[in-house]
């Protein structure tokens, strides 16, 4: 019998500086505190090691923060340690973010050195006065320098984090952009518009209704939305999924996962995981979770555990496949709940399809264009009642 | 059991809000033994939540104590609480007309506010024996001395001895408490005279039926009498008497002259037992009925309408228990094609049908959707034919319509002198008329004004609020109606009338509130697929129009992390507002949106 695939997701808190639209777990810490933190995330995946042993690790997704805020050798004792507890496939896809200002050479070196395989930038914008008002530590030259670095460390595969929607930001300065970063040829590049999150410094100064003047206005930012896919493809990347573009074959391994039903296991403070149908996430205090003591069962650090039911499996089925453009199967569908797809959803499947949101082509169901373009108005409607 | 009337005290406590009425209630329950501290729950007497949320008494309550005096004797008191918001003016007085005496509590840093006056004239003019408290002198910022001097020159009630208290910590409590032996006089009635009992109150209790509360007056009343009420007429055979302990009915043997207490007598309907009524004994009944009398009548009408339709009869159920305590209350169905059944009720005011949709929502569980309050218009048709209108709905065709006439009420606004300017603006603005204005004292004017009650129905008390920074009060008593320009508004959405959106509005601002209303109901209604042209109309004239723009957009792009639950919280959420939504046509409109004619004053 086959091992079962498991993800793996390793959560770093840890920034140099908070970017100023970021609602994310992640804050500034000293050497000491990065130190304490790393001993107690190796305690936690030897503890969980002890778990998974009849599962295959296929992925491993270093996230944060900025997990190259660490010093490459604890990024190594990190990845020594899952491999050591974990047992991980040998091609597995090893991706860490990585904020460009936090590179140097001896970490290249170090992160060459884990194992790690795909390297993650967040890079954002092109444009100085665009990074500055975002709170991004680096320049667009620091991120050339890292990018070349990468690439001079034999590192074939790297993803651009990009943003529209920016303050100040044009549709000239955001074309630039999309043009300086197809020229460096990554394998993959991301792009997001700019959300509000509450509880951000960007809140307070846009998100009132006199704050939100100050950004793009809608037909420009809706613009800016249309001149990424078509740049993009004009570039040779091809829209897999809602916000991510790839050269062929360069898809996000780990990412897939999640829209696909994949288990994942997250690892450090506040790291969502999925295994055995249950979704969870680690507790994300950050006092509690470094002050437990780390052992086999490993429950007492979940919080917010849930166990899908087989309606919550069916929709998260489809609101989940549903971002990526191929869209989901129908046979797929009929093999896991053993039952037809277009009869629990016929109803909305029909009202999609009509408002020219969705389309069927045997045995894939997709949204459109326009589809993907409203895809919180057609997946809102796949919850079931 | 013989109750010796030297030794009942009747009296109610009257303050600003925030002044400390209810805590000083709950300290003189606490000292007199009826409850021990550990038993009370802060603020006995406001037993609804709604009441404790909002800090504001909307049924009257009553409690009865025994207080060991210094001078050896045991007294009775009869502590009657009242509402506190003009809603309940009428109210009010019947709960006063009940006591012999009232404490104003004074806050000993704030001093004397504008509510704190209207409601001591109030309480004079029932010949009440005021005499004053001075309240959180535990502050850094009292000023007790300063306070008692404000009282008697404004007020002229001797106050340099006014007990000086902290209800808070409890300090000097037991000054209270003589007072009220000293001060509130002892009430008079003859226990052997015809009865005549005033009601003050009734509540449905699912067993006893309705428990009427009462201030007997003259004679006495025991089991088995038989009973009439004055006003309505209905004859019941006593069931019960007795007087309220904490929270709880005690049953005594009779209620003679002086006493306050409860009856009960099998009495199905609220409506039998209206407040303000005199119940008189069938075979030996009084002359004639204690004065005050009115019969309540609704002020403002709305449409109430379940939000989930299946949900109707749970709605008209509620509406019946609700009624069953609550005289003023009216409702009766009706049907709009926007929103389906539902019913156009009636209330005293604009707080009494917040006060119903809350208790609706919180305690049956019902989402409801509410339409513009109105008034009620008379339609005078050119057959003769007289309309009384509650719901612009069923205005009749212009063509039969000979004229219209819309209520006035007389209102009193107290004031301080630089606030009149203002406030003059203010009912300028309403449509209000000038009738006068008078000083009570040197700094202090009562301002005279007809103003149309549909001017001040929704928004006019916090105007007032707000330009005179809390100073003036509202009082006012509806006059009589008036012919007026009124023409019916209508609310075009993508093409198609919603009638629940339709109003009765004065000519001369049907334009600006047409526009603010489409204004406004552009930034409720969500974008859809499509452009929705929302338009205002009066007759076939359209005066005002805006847009909603087409959706183009809608995506969550990142989901960090894996957290699939921050992603599904969001799709439930924009699926719940989905829900709350109504559907015209090809368009859904928010729930919200029906109450949004409200708040167009804010900006």
């Amino acid at each position: 019998m086959s091992m079962k695939k498991l993800e793996l997701y390793v959560h770093i808190p840890f920034c140099e500086e908070k970017c100023r639209y970021c609602d994310f777990l992640s804050f500034r810490a000293d050497d000491s505190e990065k130190k304490a933190y790393v001993n107690q995330l190796i305690e936690e995946i030897k503890a969980q090691g002890q778990n998974y042993g009849e599962y295959l690790v296929s992925s491993i997704f270093i996230g944060g923060g900025t997990p190259t805020t660490l010093s490459g050798i604890w990024i190594l004792d990190i990845m020594n340690a899952i491999r050591e507890n974990f047992i991980v496939e040998t091609d597995a896809e090893v991706s860490i973010e990585c904020n460009p200002g936090t590179l140097s050479k001896s970490k290249i070196m170090h992160i060459k050195k884990a194992g790690i395989n795909r390297i993650s930038f967040g890079l954002q914008s092109s444009i100085e006065e665009e990074l500055k008002e975002l709170g991004r530590i680096h320049t667009y030259k620091d991120f050339l320098q890292s990018y070349q670095l990468a690439r001079e460390y034999g590192f074939t595969n790297i993803n651009v984090d990009l943003m529209s929607g920016l303050p100040n930001q044009t549709i000239d300065s955001y074309k630039t952009t999309l043009k300086r970063v197809c020229a460096l040829k990554p394998e993959h590049i991301s792009a997001y518009s700019l959300i509000i999150e509450p509880d951000t410094p960007f809140f307070d100064k846009y998100g009132s209704e006199e704050g939100s003047l100050l950004l793009p206005d809608e037909n420009i930012d809706r613009e800016m939305y249309a001149l990424t896919k078509n740049i993009l493809r004009e570039h040779g990347y091809e829209r897999y999924e809602i916000s991510n573009y790839a050269k062929l074959g360069r898809e996000c391994r780990h990412n897939i996962g999640y829209w696909t039903g994949v288990s994942y296991l997250g690892l450090g403070v506040g790291a969502s995981g999925y295994v055995m149908n249950r979704r969870f996430h680690v507790e994300s205090d950050y006092r509690k979770y470094m002050s437990v003591k780390m052992q086999q069962d490993i429950t007492p650090l979940y919080r917010d555990l849930e166990e899908l039911d087989i309606k919550a499996n069916m929709e998260e089925f489809m609101f989940l496949g549903l971002r990526l453009t191929r869209g989901v199967s129908r046979h797929e569908f009929n093999e896991r709940f053993g039952v037809d797809m277009f009869e629990v959803f016929d109803r909305q499947i029909k009202r999609n399809m009509m408002l020219k949101l969705m389309e069927y082509n045997s045995p894939n169901l997709r949204l459109t264009e326009k589809g993907l373009d409203l895809s919180n108005m057609v997946m809102s409607d796949f919850l079931l009642d | 059991m013989i109750v010796d009337q030297s030794k009942i005290r009747n009296f109610c406590i009257i303050a600003h809000i925030d002044h400390g009425k209810s805590t000083l209630a709950d300290r003189i329950i606490e000292k007199t033994g009826l409850l021990t501290s550990r038993e009370m729950q802060s603020q006995v007497l406001d037993n609804m939540d709604l009441e404790r949320e909002r800090g504001i008494t909307i049924k009257s309550q009553a409690v009865r104590t025994v207080y060991k005096a210094n001078d050896g004797n045991e007294y009775i008191f009869n502590l009657i609480d009242t509402p506190g918001h003009v809603d309940f003016n009428y109210e009010v007085s019947r709960s006063l007309a009940a006591c012999d005496g009232a404490i104003l509590v004074v806050d000993a840093a704030q001093g004397i506010e504008a509510q704190t006056l209207a409601n001591v004239y109030m309480a004079l003019d029932h010949d009440l024996e005021v005499f004053p408290v001075i309240n959180k002198v535990d502050l850094p910022s009292a000023d007790p001395d300063l306070v008692a001097s404000e009282i008697e020159d404004v007020i002229g009630i001797e106050a340099h001895d006014a007990p000086r208290i902290s209800a808070k910590v409890g300090l000097n409590i037991e000054d209270v408490l003589e007072a009220i032996v000293a001060k509130v006089p002892a009430p008079e009635g003859d226990p052997k005279a015809p009865l005549q009992a005033l009601i003050f109150d009734s509540i449905y209790d699912s067993y006893k039926g309705v428990i009427v509360f009462v201030r007997i007056k003259e004679g006495s009343v025991k089991k088995g009498d038989p009973i009439r009420m004055m006003a309505t007429g209905a004859v019941e055979e006593v069931v019960d008497v007795g007087y309220f302990g904490a929270g709880q009915f005690i049953p005594c043997d009779e209620l003679s002259a002086g006493m306050v207490g409860y009856i009960t007598a099998s009495i199905k309907n609220v409506k039998d037992t209206r407040v303000g009524d005199t119940i008189t004994l069938n075979n030996n009944p009084c002359e004639k009925a204690l004065p005050g009398y009115k019969k309540v009548t609704s002020m403002v009408y709305c449409g109430l309408y379940p939000a989930d339709g299946a949900k109707y009869n749970d709605l008209r159920e509620a509406l019946e228990k609700l009624q069953l305590n609550d005289a003023s209350l009216f409702f009766e169905p009706e049907t709009s094609l926007a929103l389906g059944f539902g019913f156009r009720c009636g209330f005293l005011g604009l707080l009494h049908l917040e006060v119903i949709q809350e208790r609706l929502e919180r305690e049956y569980n019902l989402d409801l959707v509410t339409t513009a309050p109105g008034v009620v218009y008379k339609v005078f048709k050119t057959n003769g034919e007289v309309i009384e209108l509650t719901n612009p709905s069923n205005l009749p065709d212009p063509s039969e319509i000979e004229h219209m006439e819309e209520p006035i009420v007389s209102a009193e606004i107290m004031l301080t002198k630089e606030f009149v300017g203002s406030i003059m603006n203010l009912c300028q603005e309403r449509r209000g008329i000038y009738l006068g204005m008078e000083y009570i004292e040197e700094n202090r004017a009562i301002l005279k004004y007809d103003l149309p009650l549909n001017e001040i129905i929704y928004d006019f008390f916090d105007a007032l609020k707000s330009r005179s920074r809390g100073y003036a009060s509202l009082d006012y008593d509806l006059k009589g109606y008036v012919p007026s320009k009124l023409v019916k508004l209508d609310i075009l959405i993508n093409k198609e009338e919603v009638d629940a959106l339709s109003f009765i509005v004065h000519a001369d601002s049907a334009y600006e509130r047409g526009r603010k209303m489409c204004e406004k109901l552009k930034e409720e209604i969500p974008r859809h697929l499509f452009e929705i042209p929302i338009q205002a109309a009066v007759g076939s004239k359209v005066i005002a129009r805006e847009t909603v723009k087409a959706m183009r957009k809608d995506v969550l792009a990142k989901c960090y992390g894996g957290d699939i639950s921050r992603k599904r919280k969001l799709l439930e959420k924009q699926k719940e507002g989905k829900k709350r939504m109504r559907q015209i046509g090809n368009v859904e409109i928010p729930q919200k949106a029906f109450m949004s004619v409200l708040k167009l004053d804010e900006d």
